[in-house]
């Protein structure tokens, strides 16, 4: 519970994280943008799950658990998508999306 | 009476023809031709082994003529309808079995030497065998989708055999156009086994024959349902003798056998004169009592109508051919016209029944001295490379074998006494003369049509104008000899034999009598027509000639076989292609073919429109992800109520 602050307020905020994440994700060009924009997406979840468990069920702490694995999680996805992204660099000299469609249709 | 081993009768020339056709290559063409030989010779003497049991030992129980079957269910349809897999054993089948195997014995050694050299010697040994095979089959069949499967095979092997030398188009053209004819009755004969196993409820030839103590057809459901004024049953009937008039080159569907004789001529004398095509007299023979006791035999006064006419028909053209092999062709269509005649005219019982006898003891005689004047000619051809008549003349001197076997068949096919065809032709005459004297007519009146055209032959070849040869014409081999001596001695002595006592109709013996004044009447018709024959062509001169020239017009019309041909040939390209296949096939490809061809290119189509869709790119189906996932939560939290 963070005094005068109210649960609304706080979903408001993960809500614009997470759409920020979003729209960051559909139109950043760059592969370590849109990696970016998933960790907010990420964090926004997370945000929410600490939330509720304190808001409306203070005396349990899945909540709190779920977002440390959360973060873990997203270590870890983090480091193997840079690793794809250092060998793809390798391959092509680039991260841009638009010179990764090579394998359309 | 233990009959299992007249299944090796076919099956020997089954083996025969593996062996050959698999060992095609390794095989040297001198075994294959004793191979061929030795094998057809076991068939053979097992045949005269079966008849001598069969006629004179255990065959009769009362004085009737038992009829043996054995054999495996092989398709089941219903607990009556069934396709068996046997052999039936009855006097028609048992002196078939003689007649088949003898003659291709006789044609297997005459081949020997006639296609001495040839490329494909093991090969053609093959195909003999193959049809043999066919043919005791056939006549073994115990049922009618049996006789109906080696029917076709007969038909396979005939279609092989005449387009045996398939680096000629005649011959390939001939054999394509006798399988398509003979395909095409068969169709009618397909039909017609449908029909009457449908109604009749059996294809068994047992039960469909089945006679009662009174002598009459237990088949009585044939009035059940009717078809145009007909018994189905009749038109099943008259169905299943359109495949045996495809066969037996019956009018009009004669117009395969004149073509067919592109084979090599011992298949000629084989298949096209003694064998394959009296399948179509044995088809009716076989089914006989079916024929007389449905609806008072009317499919069986069609028969004897059909085979006068082509009688008739065939006697006139052959009066005007030059190609000797044609000529036999006409002949042996002809004669197959009195024995359907015979057939047509006969009743079930007792001596009405002559008509059967004489119709099968035709039959038998007409096998040996068709063979005999088809290996002849063979051997002719064989001396002077030539068919045509104007290449032969004074031959009497350089082949004196074949002039007298030729002579001596010449005679039996015309009807002089005592050879063999004067005694079967007469029993005919007898038969139509008690029953139809306007058939009886007909029939005298092809007799001495026969005796001429057969006699224009003969001189033609062995007598009239001396022609100067390349190379001087040689007497054939020993091996092609001996049949030709073999079945010279047949053709006289074959008439001799009581037919009466063994094959009848009601399968009871009786006492033939030679009727005089028919007989006479006869042999003076035959001798006339020898002795025309005679004045024409003995000796090289013109009468014929002004003879021909006196007729003019007729005389064409028959050098043309009626122009036969050039009407099927109008009925099928200018009617049938245009009219009705053309159009049929255009619709084919503009809507049939259209309908599938535009479902296909409408598929690719739109795959090219919505191929962008797989774009590779994550944050494309990122967007579409998530704005379905909008959609569908504007959805629930908006519409869903």
């Amino acid at each position: 519970m963070i005094a005068g602050i109210s649960i609304y307020e706080i979903f408001t905020l993960t809500s614009i994280l997470f759409f920020i994440g979003i729209y960051g994700f559909i139109t950043r060009k760059n592969l370590i943008s849109i990696l970016i924009s998933l960790e907010l997406i990420l964090n926004a979840s997370a945000i929410n799950f600490v939330v509720i468990n304190k808001y409306l069920y203070p005396d349990v702490l899945q909540g709190v658990f779920f977002s440390i694995f959360i973060i873990a999680v997203a270590a870890a996805e983090t480091a193997l998508a840079v690793a794809i992204i250092i060998n793809l660099y390798r391959q092509i000299s680039s991260v841009e999306v638009k010179d990764t469609e090579i394998m359309k249709y | 009476m233990d009959i299992s081993y007249i299944v090796f009768i076919p099956l020997i020339p089954l083996a025969v023809f593996l062996l050959l056709g698999i060992g095609y290559q390794k095989i040297k063409p001198a075994v294959s031709g004793y191979i061929g030989v030795a094998g057809l010779a076991t068939s053979a003497a097992l045949s005269y082994y079966a008849a001598y049991q069969y006629f004179f030992v255990n065959g009769k129980v009362d004085g009737v003529y038992q009829t043996f079957v054995e054999k495996t269910v092989w398709m089941n349809f219903t607990d009556t309808l069934h396709i068996d897999m046997g052999i039936l054993v009855d006097p028609i089948s048992v002196m078939m079995l003689v007649v088949v195997t003898t003659i291709s014995v006789m044609v297997h050694i005459y081949s020997r030497g006639y296609m001495e050299g040839d490329n494909g010697y093991t090969k053609f040994f093959a195909f003999l065998s193959l049809f043999t095979f066919s043919m005791l089959g056939l006549v073994l069949a115990t049922n009618l989708f049996q006789i109906y499967i080696f029917w076709e095979l007969v038909g396979v092997s005939s279609y092989l055999l005449i387009g045996y030398y398939y680096t000629k188009t005649s011959a390939v053209s001939a054999a394509k156009k006798a399988f398509i004819v003979t395909r095409f009755a068969d169709f009618g004969f397909l039909i017609g086994i449908l029909i009457v196993g449908y109604y009749a409820g059996t294809f068994d030839f047992e039960t469909l024959n089945a006679v009662n103590a009174e002598g009459e057809g237990l088949l009585m459901q044939w009035g059940a349902s009717s078809f145009m004024g007909l018994s189905v049953i009749t038109w099943g009937l008259l169905l299943i003798f359109m495949g045996g008039a495809g066969k037996s080159a019956m009018f009009p569907l004669h117009i395969w056998l004149p073509d067919a004789m592109e084979g090599p001529t011992p298949v000629s004398a084989l298949i096209h004169a003694a064998t394959m095509v009296v399948a179509g007299v044995y088809l009716v023979a076989r089914l006989f009592p079916m024929y007389y006791f449905v609806e008072d035999g009317f499919a069986l006064n069609v028969v004897a109508y059909v085979g006068a006419f082509s009688s008739l028909f065939a006697a006139v053209i052959a009066l005007t051919q030059t190609d000797i092999k044609r000529v036999l062709a006409f002949s042996t269509m002809s004669q197959i016209g009195y024995m359907m005649l015979a057939l047509g005219v006969s009743s079930y019982k007792g001596h009405e029944g002559v008509g059967y006898m004489a119709s099968m003891f035709h039959l038998f005689t007409h096998a040996m001295f068709k063979a005999l004047l088809f290996l002849g000619a063979g051997s002719v051809i064989h001396a002077v490379h030539s068919n045509y008549l104007k290449d032969m003349g004074g031959l009497r001197k350089y082949m004196p074998i074949t002039n007298i076997t030729f002579l001596i068949a010449a005679l039996a096919i015309a009807g002089v006494p005592p050879l063999a065809g004067f005694w079967s032709k007469d029993e005919i005459l007898v038969a139509a003369f008690e029953k139809n004297q306007l058939l009886y007519f007909v029939g005298l009146f092809v007799a001495g049509l026969t005796a001429f055209y057969m006699f224009r032959l003969y001189f033609g070849i062995f007598w009239g104008k001396e022609t100067k040869y390349h190379h001087p014409p040689h007497e054939s081999p020993m091996s092609m000899a001996f049949p030709l001596i073999f079945l010279a001695f047949m053709s006289i002595v074959a008439g001799f034999i009581p037919f009466s006592e063994f094959v009848t109709a009601d399968k009871v013996a009786f006492e033939a009598h030679l009727n005089l004044p028919l007989a006479a009447a006869a042999v003076g018709t035959g001798l006339t027509g020898i002795i025309i024959a005679w004045v024409f062509y003995k000796k090289e001169n013109d009468l014929a000639d002004k003879f021909a020239n006196a007729f003019g017009m007729f005389y064409k019309w028959t050098f043309h076989k009626f122009y036969f041909d050039e009407i099927y040939m109008f009925v099928t390209k200018k009617i049938v292609f245009n009219l009705i296949s053309t159009p049929i096939a255009k619709f084919d490809k503009k809507y049939v073919d259209g309908t599938m061809e535009g479902i296909g290119n409408k598929t690719v189509l739109i795959s090219e429109k919505i191929k962008g869709l797989q774009s590779g790119r994550l944050q494309d189906y990122a967007m579409f992800f998530v704005s379905g996932v909008v959609i569908l939560a504007l959805v629930f939290i908006y519409l869903w109520t």
